[in-house]
């Protein structure tokens, strides 16, 4: 099987090389700079050789396929710890390694058309190849370390592309933030990979998952909530998930990518990797749940709220990814899993979307200021869009497409997966540890889902619909909306590829009652054939009926979140409707709007306390108490010194003086 | 080959001969360099040639004659799976000081370069030597040449710094030579032909078995000098002061190697003689590297010099090679030794590229900076991967070390607790903030200063002393088998050869005549010894074949 080791090589390796020949090619020679389409074209080619490689891959798989294992080279080895730099292509990581480079693909292909201006083009393209570098570590390693490595890594290419334009401070502290967070998670994933090697010797996914019976109940309890906080931090999970709105102070194809798409999907891989052991620990499962449903529901409040176009995808990826972890703890890892795969596609082409949008804006804001009109307004603010429709027909369709997908209307991508995971928190509910509260985060995770119909739609509307605002709201600038244009190819293309699978996608995943209703037991769910090797789901026990019921419900409510957004928006009387909502719901509102003000609970919290203790108390202390206990220490020493030393005069005669008492003394002790 | 290595170990010192015959500045600098560029590449071959199936017995060895026929003390070199990584570091960093030195110091260069090629002697004269006597020498001698480099080359502070440098430290050796002279009586008793001995392959045997009351204090005075060394929390208040009045040079070497001799010593002496009382002590050492961990990080945070702060990360780095010391398996000592490494790499980079930014701006306030990013990009890239490395990326060196240390003490049998892995865990959320946050202000932001918008980018020379520290930090953290090889059989060797010592040592005591405090502090009996400390804790499972191999072969 030399040929798998090739493959395995080429997928990892050749966004590797690309990282490498732009990092280095960039830093020495300033042509290589302004070599546009090359520096694009040959980032996005190497990402897309992997997806054909993995296509290819996939087309040899079968639900029934034995994993497939590349080792590269031994990477550690000291005493009994021995760690490989392995690959495994299996079901779940080829699903979502799929994604990652197709995906990746897609939003290469779209910064080609979006940063085409700027200065930082190669080191850009240099970080997303980096990017998917660590990202196909992290999905296709053998065992947890590798796995950590891409963990960390997708870190480190998340700090540099938040922190891309870091002449501003605030966008690198967003950068920072996003590192330090992830960093609290990433140590407490240390933890558990401690307390599993200790258990039986291994790091290896194999090894690890084909010894349950060796973990103590309660190790198991406190591995899988340890892997919780570290998920936490990169699948932006509370508490932990602050720096993800934050970070969306990087490119528009970087929030995609990464903070939609991919990266902040880790969690959820890793549960799903681990599913065989956290199925054994019913209470984590439960605090799993409770922390999904819980963001879930935090997360959409507060999109509800923003006016900037980034920042209501940005909290309602929070929210969705708190779906996919009100999935886990309910035992429905693959429903996780799919709804990582269909989320990629409506989040990837909304942020793109915006991406487009924002690009517009900006247009018209340089437009402006060439015509030498200084005027200044938040091109990212939703205020001051309206009416793009038809401006940018391919922008607004696809947007439409995947709004409408996450809002869970039938038959779109988003519709399948969601449901499925809130049929699986009902499931739960007839369990014996925690029942009753699985009913409950139904009922939260159904209001989420009512939420998320109404702000997506609230921004569809506000954004495409009626007239452009801009010019109506500052003075002086009639001919703004001249200015306004559809994007290029290379960006509306990414969009409808993406849009398609928006529309589609769903139908990997039917829910299997569809078959029985018909009498039939074939599986129609395809990605649960496809990944039952692999993970752990605790399976659907409802009836036919039952379930047929609670789908019902499920539409019944998002087309009521879109409704209501239609009834309160799709005039462009945002400003109106939300101050109405603000004045119905007074009491609530405020805590939505500030984001519940956790950013200022750590800061005042956590954060200053800290700092303020180490500046006024540890270093204090060093200089004083640690370090003046040992000058006081010299000193008494030469002080005892400087007593002797007068003894030491040099004079003759009062050496002579001290001889003769001397010899007085001894004397004196022997006469008497 | 044994004459290689004393050529090795002697050859600066014939560069300071010639440096005494040179007048001009610019051939006093070429001279200087040239003899550390051939003391680095005459110890290649020690590397190529050391034999890694024996790395626990002494290779190259050199043995002297006796100073007197009773008196045991004699010229003994050689190296083993502990020294040599680190004997290799010190001929590796070498040239990379005397260029780091080229442009920035003026005054009294003959004196300058002559320090630092003797200290190049005594550093690998330390790290060679196998007579505790000898050590003991060089040991003391590596003081001197840092005592003028500090206080004569040194910033304003300096006087202050380098008095409360060697005293400080001088008063730990002091202690030390004492403890070394009864443990060379009490060696020498159990010597046949000899009266005194101080031969550490004759000590850290099996053959001499020191009582555990003064076992004690040897163990203590001993470990009191090489924590003052480390430096330990709370003995490293000295090292602020000296890291940041030493010239770029010295603050290089002390950080990269001088630190070293104190966590070596802690392996080389404290570990291989004192075996029960390494054993019992193990927790206290582990409470004071972890405090050091945590307080290190927190005191580096709020620093507003840069050197300071990375002065009070190598108190919080060095922590953890003392965590990992003291864990006592061989996961854990191998990350130290391997941590030992890393940390001169990465902290001697860290001081170099401060050194470099010094140079341009002449001062180190992190408020002087800004967005100098944009002005000096390679210097940026350069001083990112270092970062990284020091904060433990995984991929880069620093990684690798703080792993094995963190995993090796969370399964260690001397700490019962696990605890003590996790809190030393929370070092790796700190330094992320620490040295992210001096990134930040010092690289990103708005460029507003005229003096940062006109700073010059790294020259080729700067370029070439960085670029062999980043090789470095990437190969480790890619593939640290390469390294960890070469001290594997030691750590092996040596922690079953102190295990046993400790067990021979225990049921051969008398306890009749024992004060009431050994009694207490060594409770373990002979069997714990052996059931308690040879096996891992979590191996248990894996030697009863419990654990199944994984389902599918790992490889096809």
């Amino acid at each position: 099987m030399e040929s798998s080791t090739a493959l395995v090589s080429l997928i990892v390796g050749l966004p590797l090389f690309g990282f490498l020949i732009h990092g280095i090619s960039g830093l020495l020679s300033k042509e290589y700079r302004n070599k546009h389409a090359f520096i694009g074209g040959l980032s996005t080619l190497l990402v897309f050789v992997p997806f054909l490689v993995l296509l290819y891959l996939f087309f040899q798989f079968s639900a029934e396929s034995a994993p497939l294992y590349v080792t590269l080279f031994q990477w550690m080895n000291v005493g009994s710890l021995q760690v490989d730099a392995a690959y495994r292509i299996d079901q779940l990581s080829l699903t979502m390694s799929l994604v990652v480079t197709g995906v990746g693909s897609l939003i290469h292909l779209y910064s080609m058309g979006y940063m085409s201006h700027d200065k930082g083009y190669w080191k850009f393209f240099a970080y997303l190849n980096l990017f998917i570098f660590a990202m196909l570590n992290l999905v296709l390693s053998n065992n947890l370390l590798l796995m950590f490595l891409g963990w960390e890594g997708v870190g480190v290419c998340s700090y540099l592309l938040i922190g891309f334009w870091y002449t501003d401070m605030k966008k690198s502290d967003a950068a920072k933030k996003a590192f330090i967070y992830n960093r609290v998670g990433d140590f407490a994933f240390l933890v558990a990979m401690f307390m599993i090697f200790g258990t039986v010797g291994s790091l290896n996914f194999d090894v690890i998952l084909g010894n349950i019976d060796l973990f103590a109940e309660s190790d198991i309890f406190w591995i899988a909530l340890l892997m919780l906080i570290g998920a936490s931090g990169k699948s932006a999970q509370i508490p932990l998930f602050l720096w993800l709105p934050d970070a969306m102070a990087g490119p528009t194809p970087v929030s995609a990518l990464i903070h939609a798409a991919t990266m902040v999907t880790s969690g959820i891989y890793l549960f799903a990797r681990m599913s065989p052991m956290i199925v054994f620990s019913p209470e984590a499962m439960m605090i799993v749940a409770v922390i999904g449903a819980l963001t879930a529901i935090v997360a959409a409040t507060i999109a509800i709220t923003q006016t900037d176009i980034k920042g209501v995808l940005a909290y309602s990826t929070v929210s969705q990814l708190g779906f996919m972890f009100l999935a886990l703890g309910s035992g429905a890892f693959t429903a996780a899993i799919f709804h990582v795969v269909t989320h990629a596609f409506f989040k990837a082409c909304l942020f793109l979307g915006s991406g487009s949008v924002i690009h517009a804006m900006e247009h018209v804001k340089h437009k402006l200021h060439e015509s030498g009109k200084n005027v200044e307004f938040d091109h990212q603010d939703i205020r001051y869009m309206g009416g793009l429709k038809n401006i940018m027909p391919s922008t607004y369709k696809t947007f439409l497409i995947s709004t409408i997908a996450i809002a869970g209307i039938p038959p779109l991508a988003g519709f399948f997966s969601k449901d499925e995971i809130l049929m699986h928190a009902v499931n739960m509910g007839a369990s014996e540890f925690a029942g009753p509260l699985y009913y409950l985060l139904w009922f939260v995770a159904s209001a989420t889902a009512f939420l998320t119909a109404f702000y997506m739609f609230r921004l569809t509307f506000t954004t495409f619909f009626s007239r452009f605002r801009l010019p109506h709201l500052l003075d002086g600038i009639p001919e703004a909306e001249s200015y306004l244009h559809e994007s290029p190819k290379t960006m509306t293309f990414p969009l409808w590829v993406l849009a398609a699978l928006a529309l589609v996608g769903g139908f990997v995943g039917l829910p299997n009652f569809f078959a029985k209703t018909f009498g039939s037991y074939a599986e129609i769910h395809l990605l649960e054939h496809w990944l039952h090797p692999v993970v752990s789901d605790i399976p659907l026990d409802l009836s036919v009926g039952f379930e047929w019921f609670l789908m019902i419900v499920a539409i019944l409510i998002a087309i009521s979140g879109v409704y209501l957004a239609r009834e309160m928006y799709a005039d462009g009387q945002m400003e109106f409707s939300d101050e109405e909502l603000e004045q119905n719901m007074a009491a609530i509102y405020p805590v939505w709007k500030e984001k519940y003000r956790l950013d200022e609970f750590y800061n005042s919290v956590v954060i200053q306390p800290v700092v303020k203790f180490s500046e006024k108390v540890l270093a204090v202390f060093d200089l004083k108490i640690l370090d003046g206990f040992v000058n006081l220490t010299g000193g008494t020493v030469r002080f005892f010194g400087s007593l002797i030393r007068y003894t030491q005069s040099g004079i003759t005669g009062q050496y002579a003086l001290f001889l003769i008492l001397g010899v007085v003394f001894i004397l004196a002790l022997l006469l008497f | 080959m044994e004459t290689l290595l004393n050529l090795v170990i002697f050859f600066p010192l014939v560069g300071v001969l010639l440096l005494l015959l040179t007048k001009e500045d610019e051939w006093i600098k070429r001279v200087s360099l040239s003899t550390a560029v051939v003391t680095f590449l005459l110890s290649l071959p020690l590397l190529f040639q050391f034999d890694i199936s024996a790395s626990h017995s002494v290779q190259f060895l050199t043995e002297g004659t006796r100073i007197s026929e009773n008196t045991d003390i004699k010229y003994l070199m050689g190296l083993d799976g502990l020294s040599l990584l680190l004997f290799m570091l010190t001929t590796f960093m070498g040239p990379l000081v005397i260029i780091s030195s080229w442009n920035s110091v003026k005054k009294g260069l003959k004196g300058y370069h002559a320090m630092l090629l003797i200290l190049q002697t005594a550093s690998l004269g330390v790290f060679a030597s196998l007579d505790l006597f000898v050590f003991y020498i060089f040991f003391e001698l590596s003081l001197i040449p840092m005592y003028f480099l500090i206080g004569i080359w040194g910033g304003e502070g300096r006087i202050y710094a380098t008095l409360k440098f060697f005293i400080y430290t001088l008063a730990g050796s002091l202690i030390m030579l004492v403890a070394l002279i009864y443990l060379g009586f009490d060696a020498g008793s159990a010597m046949q032909g000899a009266q005194f001995t101080t031969d550490w392959r004759f000590i850290s045997g099996t053959i001499y078995q020191p009582g555990l009351v003064v076992q004690t204090w040897m163990f203590l005075a001993f470990a009191l000098a090489f924590s003052i060394k480390v430096p330990l929390f709370p003995f490293h208040t000295w090292l602020p002061f000296a890291h940041t009045e030493a010239p770029t040079a010295g603050s290089v070497v002390l950080a990269a190697i001088m630190l070293k001799l104190g966590t070596y010593g802690l392996i080389r002496v404290n570990m291989s003689v004192f075996p029960n009382a390494f054993i019992e002590l193990a927790p206290y050492f582990a409470v004071l590297a972890v405090v050091g961990i945590i307080y290190g990080a927190l005191v580096a945070m709020v620093q507003k010099d840069i050197k300071k702060l990375v002065a009070y990360s190598s108190v919080s780095h060095l922590g953890f090679v003392v965590l990992g010391i003291f864990a006592f398996n061989d996961i854990a000592i191998q990350g130290a030794i391997i941590q030992m490494i890393n940390h001169g790499l990465s902290t001697g980079a860290l001081f170099l590229i401060v050194g470099m930014i010094y140079d341009r701006r002449h001062t180190r306030l992190i408020a002087d900076f800004g967005g100098i990013a944009k002005s000096v990009p390679i210097l940026a890239v350069f001083f990112l991967i270092t970062t990284m490395a020091s904060i433990g990326l995984p991929g880069l060196n620093g990684f690798v070390g703080e792993f094995f240390i963190l995993i090796g003490a969370f399964n260690s049998n001397l700490y019962d607790q696990t605890i003590y892995a996790v809190l030393a865990a929370t070092g790796v959320i700190l330094a992320a903030v620490y040295m992210l946050w001096m990134y930040q202000r010092v690289m990103f932001g708005p460029l507003t200063q005229k003096e940062n918008r006109e700073m010059k980018d790294l020259e080729k020379r700067e370029v070439g002393i960085l670029l062999p520290l980043v090789f470095f930090m990437i190969w480790i953290g890619v593939r640290p088998a390469d390294f960890t090889k070469f001290s594997e059989g030691w750590v092996k060797h040596h922690i079953e050869q102190t295990t046993l010592k400790g067990e021979l040592i225990i049921s051969s005591r008398n306890t009749d005549t024992e004060p009431d405090w050994t009694l207490k502090l060594y409770d373990l009996s002979a069997d714990e010894y052996s059931t308690k400390y040879k096996v891992r804790k979590g191996s248990t499972k894996l030697k009863t074949g419990e654990v199944h191999a994984a389902t599918e072969p790992t490889n096809y």
